[in-house]
């Protein structure tokens, strides 16, 4: 009886299997001359993933939402802000300690080389993980075989193959087997098909729906792609200078966005019919620069609705409707907005 | 705006890449025409050969280890015997280059505006003080804010979007008459890459120019392509309006990447996938490229590569079976 089963279920099916509480990763830049400046790339960063389900994180770059996969993962320390997992605070006295952690929660990357020792071949990549905590070498290489055959590549043919042996769509194949070898509950996928060509992304994005089922996993999968993200989740949350915009279920979301950012990012997807063709950008202008993001609400700056209040007060997360959380001045009652100036934007 | 000339012609192109080990036979009999003011988009994966087409139009395909075949003419140079002294008075002023990454196309240790002079003052030989003037009105016209403050601006003091808007107007500099795009708006934030093509759209209408534009995503096809040329192992396999193909794609290599294609509605779904992988370019096989992933091939498709059908009025599909899968 091998130790490296899936752990069991300690917390039920109502207790969410994944945590965050006011995650935050600040990172100072700036010389002795130039004083000291902080880069907010996450701020205050609350969110829930439940069992079995895929949440999925969009947002441009700088938005925060690599910063946010490392921080849990824990491959960084955060700034302020706890993970609880299945109930137990991460890392705590009396919680789960970062080592059975990192064993619940694995992760693949999007650079799918350079996530790979290019010295060691596919098998011996897949059986480290195993056997760091412990077990036999004959046990871990027999249980990477196994998994090469559930990502779908042959292990008489690949096992004894190097990195760059491999084409960009088996190697992401290599990196979710070996994700998947220490049996974890919660996987981070970090853009795992952006860098693959369509028919490619295509195969991987099925693979990673069937494992799911196998294995009763939990994803959290992180995009630019909007189209991915709402094929693959059942909640999105989108994320914009290091903060929460909007979250909820996935329909809801694209069929009726509520926050401003959202309908825009939306609306900037080619329309897939050059009979409708889009003839004005719904933005203008890149992301701002995030180590001084603007005060208030992050995206004033680009939205066509900002006014007075906008500038002076951070937007809270308000409830809109079942898990559906949106944060802007413009729909919450009371906020100050219907009475303040018009700004231009 | 579209005359009938032909700005681009090319007939049986082949393009390889010759080493001391091996040949890689990246591009493989090219027939591609381009009018005047077209705006073509060629579709295709990683490998197919579309990068290489694209430089094989400017030469720019390193020297030395290329070997080019085939006919050649670019806005009524021949580009094939064309000496390489004279080839810097085609680039720039009759065909000129957008790239995917900005920050490698642009030199790091000039300024925006000193880049976009000297070009000027070389291809067009006018003085410095008119070429200033000139690339501001550049910069404006690429919709760069304060455009005077950022001549003076370095590239890596500017966003993502606003270098490739430097680097477009810096290749629309000398009015060229055929612009190449190689995946542009893929490295952009997806807000921005819409802003982007939608300023090309513009400007290739107000320039009036002719466009080859490679990409991999069919959505930013849809947005900007009036033809679509879709390429597989360094060969085209259907060539249509945009409106066609990207409705009804005829060739099985080009229905299955838009089915593998994810877009809205596809949730819930499973996504059909193309089996196999791309062939290897070094040992080409005689049949059609695209047999031994295809659920239509059969003994014909592997003795020889199909020509192209014309199975409805303005397509092109090369594949023998085109007639019964258009029904």
């Amino acid at each position: 009886m091998s130790d490296l089963e899936q752990l069991p279920d300690r917390g039920g099916p109502a207790q969410p299997l994944l945590i965050v509480k006011n995650l935050a990763k600040h990172f100072p830049i700036g010389s002795f001359l130039s004083g000291k400046q902080v880069v907010r790339a996450v701020d205050g960063l609350d969110l829930v993933i439940d069992k079995r389900e895929t949440l999925g994180i969009v947002g441009e770059s700088g938005c925060g939402k690599s910063t946010a996969s490392r921080l849990i993962m824990s491959l960084i320390a955060p700034t302020a802000g706890e993970i609880v997992f299945d109930g137990d605070l991460v890392g705590a006295n009396g919680g789960i300690s970062l080592r059975e952690y990192r064993r619940q929660v694995q992760m693949v990357f999007q650079d799918s080389y350079s996530s790979l020792n290019p010295r060691l071949t596919i098998e011996e990549s897949i059986a480290y993980g195993p056997m760091v905590h412990g077990e036999p070498r004959g046990k871990a290489a027999a249980r990477a075989r196994e998994l090469l055959e559930a990502v779908g590549l042959n292990p008489a043919q690949y096992a004894r193959r190097f990195p760059h042996e491999l084409s960009g769509g088996q190697r992401q194949r290599v990196n979710i087997a070996r994700a998947l070898a220490l049996r974890p509950r919660l996987i981070i996928l970090d853009e795992p098909v952006s860098a693959l060509d369509k028919s490619v992304e295509a195969q991987v994005l099925n693979l990673l729906l069937d494992l799911k089922e196998q294995f009763g996993l939990t994803y959290l999968f992180i995009s630019h792609d909007l189209n991915v993200v709402e094929h693959v989740a059942d909640r999105v949350l989108v994320m914009y200078l290091g903060k929460v915009a909007e979250v909820g279920p996935v329909e809801e979301i694209f069929r009726a966005p509520a926050h401003p950012y959202t309908r825009a990012l939306l609306a900037s997807r080619p329309s897939m019919d050059p009979s409708r063709r889009r003839t004005e950008p719904p933005l203008r202008g890149d992301p701002p620069n995030p180590i001084n993001p603007p005060s208030g609400c992050r995206f004033r700056t680009r939205c066509v609705l900002a006014r007075a209040v906008c500038a002076e007060k951070v937007p809270a997360l308000l409830r809109q409707g079942d898990g559906h959380e949106t944060a802007c001045h413009a729909i919450t009652p009371n906020s100050g907005y219907t009475e303040s100036e018009r700004i231009a934007a | 705006m579209k005359s009938g000339n032909s700005l681009v012609r090319a007939r049986d192109l082949h393009v390889s890449f010759v080493s001391r080990d091996e040949t890689v036979k990246a591009v493989n009999g090219v027939d591609l025409d381009l009018a005047e003011g077209e705006v073509l988009c060629i579709l295709g994966e990683s490998g197919s050969g579309k990068s290489v087409t694209l430089r094989a139009l400017m030469r720019l395909n390193p020297k030395g280890k290329t070997v080019m075949s085939g006919a050649l003419t670019v806005a009524g140079h021949d580009m094939m015997t064309l000496p390489d002294a004279r080839l810097s008075a085609v680039r720039g002023k009759v065909v000129s280059m957008i790239f995917q990454e900005p920050m490698t196309a642009l030199d790091p240790v000039f300024t925006i505006g000193r880049q976009i002079t000297e070009t000027l003052i070389r291809h067009e030989g006018i003085s410095r003080k008119e070429a200033e003037q000139r690339a501001l009105d550049l910069l404006e016209l690429v919709q760069i804010p304060s455009a005077k403050r950022r001549l003076g601006a370095y590239p890596h003091e500017l966003s993502g979007g606003l270098r490739q808007r430097a680097m477009i107007a810096m290749a629309i500099s000398c009015r060229p008459k055929l612009l190449l795009a190689d995946e542009p708006t893929t490295a952009l934030d997806a807000t921005v890459q819409i802003q982007i093509l939608l300023l090309l759209r513009r400007l290739q209408q107000e320039l009036g120019m002719g466009v080859i534009f490679v990409t991999h995503d069919l959505g930013v096809a849809g947005e900007i392509a009036d033809r679509i040329a879709v390429m597989y192992a360094g060969r085209m396999v259907e060539l249509g309006s945009v409106g066609d193909v990207m409705a009804k794609p005829l060739h099985p290599y080009a229905q299955g990447l838009m089915g593998a294609t994810v877009h809205a509605g596809t949730r819930g779904r499973r996504l059909t996938t193309i089996p196999g992988a791309p062939p290897d370019l070094r040992e080409l096989i005689p049949g059609c490229a695209f047999a031994p992933r295809c659920q239509y091939a059969g003994e014909a498709c592997r003795q020889r590569m199909p020509d192209f059908t014309y199975p409805v009025a303005g397509r092109a599909v090369r594949c023998i079976r085109a007639q019964e899968l258009a029904a």
